[in-house]
Formats: C-alpha cells, structure tokens, sequence
C-alpha cells in the first residue's frame, strides 16, 4: 500500500521530539508502529509529520522500584515486558503482553503506543486502569502526571495531546493482580475483557464495554476487602446492567453484559489465586 | 532538525550494507521487493496480520508491511533470501519440504523467517512454542500440522 505523502524524523531526545511535536500541527509520534501504520494505509488517519521514537532510550526499559511497584518506559515493547526482570516484579503485565496478537507485533509494539491509541479493544487501557497507574506526559509547557482514570478519554484519545508525549508509566506498590477475556481466536482481539487488582480493596475494569475502560466501582464496594468466591459472585450482580455497551458482529450487547460479568469474576479469581 | 519527505538510509540487508534513498512513506516491504528486487518475502494481506512479509529485523521476526523503509536506517535486516547458500537448503528448509509443509507456498518465507528465529533462541521448542512462534503467519493450505511437524524435525537436527 502506497501511503499518503509523509513527512519524518528521527529525534536524539525527548526535547526535540517535543520541539517537533508542538512545532506541526498534524505531528504525531511513531513508537512500534503496529496501529497507526496500518491506520495510514487505510487513510484513517493521515498525520503529516512522523516523529520516530526509535532513539529515544531513555523512554525503554523497566524499573523495579520495590514492593510490585515498577516504572515502564512508554517504548518499551511487549516482547521486552515479557522477558523483563524487573518487569517480573508485577507479573501480570508480561503475562498480558504474552497474550497480545502474535511474536512479530509483541516484537515491535509498544506498552506506550497501546495506551496511547486507546483503541477499546486494547488489552492494557484496562489493564492499567486496575492496577491504578499513573501516566507521565511530556509537553512545551513541562511535565504532569495524570492517573489512569483521567488518562483515558475517548476512542483513540488520550490526555497526552497534540505535540505531547507519554514518556513513562508507573505502577504503585501492589498487590495481586489478574487478567480474564473473551478474545476472537486464541490471542486475538478482545470482544470483552476484565483485569482485577487486590490491595486491601479492589480495583476492578472491564474493557470493551465503552469508548474507555469502565470501572465496577458498584461490584468493588460490595467486594470491600472479602475476596472470598462467594461473596464475588455476590458482588458481581447487576454490574451488567450498568453497562452500555455496543453490539457488533461478534458479540450483542447483551452478550457483552454477560461477559462482563463473568470475565470481572474471573480476573478477581485469578488476582486472589496469584501467590 | 527538520522533517524530511526523503532521505538517504544505510541498512544491512542479508549481510551486504545498502545505500538508498527512499521517501519517507515507502513501506519496507516495498523497498524490499521494488527497490532491492527481494521479492521473496511476500505482500499476503497488507493489514498486518497474515506474516507473508515477515523477515528478521535486528534478529527478531517483524512484519515488514508495518515498517518504513526510513525507519530501518542502521537496522540489520535477514530476508528468506539469506536462508540457503549456493543453492543449497538450510535444515529447516529441506525439513519443510521434506515434511509437506507448503503447498501453495506463500506463506512459507515468512513462515521460515519466524521458525528461524524461534530455533535460533530457542533450539529445542516445545510443539507449544512452536506453534505459538508461528501464530503470527497465516497458512490457508496446510492446516499448519505438517509446519509444526516439519519445524520439529529441524531442531532435532540443529538448524544453524
């Protein structure tokens, strides 16, 4: 596919990459390229100037900062989140990268660029919703950090602007976590998904369901702190019904009320069950 | 800096250093196949899904329909081209044809890109592992039984 005409380059640090971010209007940042690549050829989104992140070290890589707590670079692949040391110390995010599309993407995309493109479908948009991280963005005007229930806008919006950069994701000190979806075909895209997190209370987010992840903050006040499975179950009813979510060809909204349901009670088993 | 439309990249592809220009909206896998005349690796869905244009970039499998050219200056590029010497097949290869592995064939070169890789990091895979590495290349022949079979094969040999 022959894309439409682009302008590039390839900054050495993150203040020329915001120079050239705010300095185009129409600017937008290249991490791994797995989304907006193929968003170009289908001219669904045409920017004028790509600014390749490639160089950026600073913004790859995984630091371990004690008690489950870690910093992620927005570069960092899903492949490095994988076999990342200091990424084991909060397991679930290897194992969630594990699951996304296949070794070539996971090779290439970027924890950063799967936020960033907040497509709903996208695994850790809810991911990071429940485990409460925060999000670094960089822009002309300075630096802010924005936690992840303001982080998520709206279908392929963010609060990392125009001519702004997300440069790091930190995960507080946690807490035991876990995962649940419905995906088409083994690994593929999500028609629901569910991620929980258990730190004397729980956090819990469903994606799919809306244009951002939606917390179950009904379902988390009537879990309190007993993760016990009977009282989950208990908890978990009615969360469908709170939910609006769209019908397509893969799953009604109805079905996807179900899978809610059922996919929030798994994620909090699999949180409880992980030692 | 400035942004460019165009720009002159050195790349390594196959173990010969490369010096070209190419706009900044050409896909690698047409910089590939147009512009370097490597037409083995293939254009199967141009979405990124089905791994036909898969090659080894700096050592890892990556869909090159979903690269730029620009990108890839200073990258080190493996394409099936660099897979048999003088004619002559590497394990893996013979292994696919000796196991049926293909039938129409163009799913094969991003197919042997990607085993490559998995038996180069990992030379006793699991059928598990396996099968996971290949998850990314579609095949619409085999039913993928005689790939798994045939990549199996090839690292009980050693396929370096």
């Amino acid at each position: 596919m022959l894309l439409r005409d682009v302008e590039y380059a390839r900054p050495k640090t993150v203040e020329e990459a915001i120079r050239l971010l705010s300095g185009n209007e129409g600017a937008r940042p290249l991490a791994g390229g797995q989304t907006l690549v193929n968003v170009m050829k289908a001219r669904a989104a045409s920017p004028d100037v790509l600014v390749d992140l490639q160089d950026l070290d600073d913004l790859r890589g995984v630091r371990d900062l004690g008690n489950g707590s870690v910093e992620i670079g927005a570069m960092t692949t899903c492949a490095q989140l994988v076999a990342d040391e200091a990424a084991g110390a909060r397991s679930i995010l290897g194992e969630v990268a594990a699951t996304i599309a296949d070794a070539q993407v996971r090779n290439r995309g970027t924890i950063g660029g799967n936020v960033c493109s907040n497509d709903p479908t996208n695994h850790f948009p809810p991911l990071l919703v429940a485990l409460n991280a925060t999000f670094t963005i960089v822009g002309a005007a300075g630096e802010r950090t924005v936690p992840a229930d303001e982080f998520f806008l709206g279908v392929y919006m963010t609060a990392a602007g125009p001519g702004e950069l997300l440069t790091t994701i930190t995960i507080p000190q946690g807490g035991q976590d876990g995962f649940a979806a419905v995906t088409i075909g083994r690994d593929g895209t999500a028609i629901v998904s569910a991620a929980a997190s258990l730190n004397g209370g729980a956090r819990i987010a469903i994606g799919c369901v809306d244009a951002v992840p939606v917390r179950a903050r009904g379902m988390e006040e009537r879990i309190g702190s007993d993760f016990s499975d009977g009282n989950v179950r208990a908890a978990v009813e009615g969360l469908g019904g709170t939910l609006d979510p769209p019908s397509d060809v893969h799953a009604s909204a109805d079905y996807r009320r179900h899978l809610a349901e059922v996919l929030a009670v798994r994620a909090v088993a699999a949180a409880r069950e992980r030692r | 800096m400035e942004a460019v439309t165009s720009k002159r990249i050195t790349v390594t592809v196959n173990s010969e250093e490369i010096e070209y220009d190419v706009e900044a909206r050409r896909l690698l896998v047409h910089f590939l196949r147009d512009d370097l005349d490597l037409t083995g690796t293939h254009v199967g869905c141009d979405t990124g899904n089905c791994g036909a244009c898969t090659v080894l970039y700096n050592g890892v499998p990556a869909k090159s329909c979903m690269l730029l050219a620009i990108q890839s200056d200073g990258a080190s590029i493996e394409t099936v081209e660099s897979l048999a010497r003088d004619g002559e097949l590497t394990p893996l290869q013979q292994s696919f044809s000796d196991h049926h592995a293909l039938q129409c064939g163009y799913c094969t070169p991003g197919m042997l890109m990607s085993a490559t890789a998995l038996l180069r990091s990992n030379p006793a895979p699991s059928e598990d592992e396996i099968r996971k590495a290949i998850q990314g290349n579609i095949c619409r022949c085999t039913g993928y039984v005689n790939i798994v079979e045939a990549v199996k094969a090839a690292s009980r040999q050693g396929v370096s």
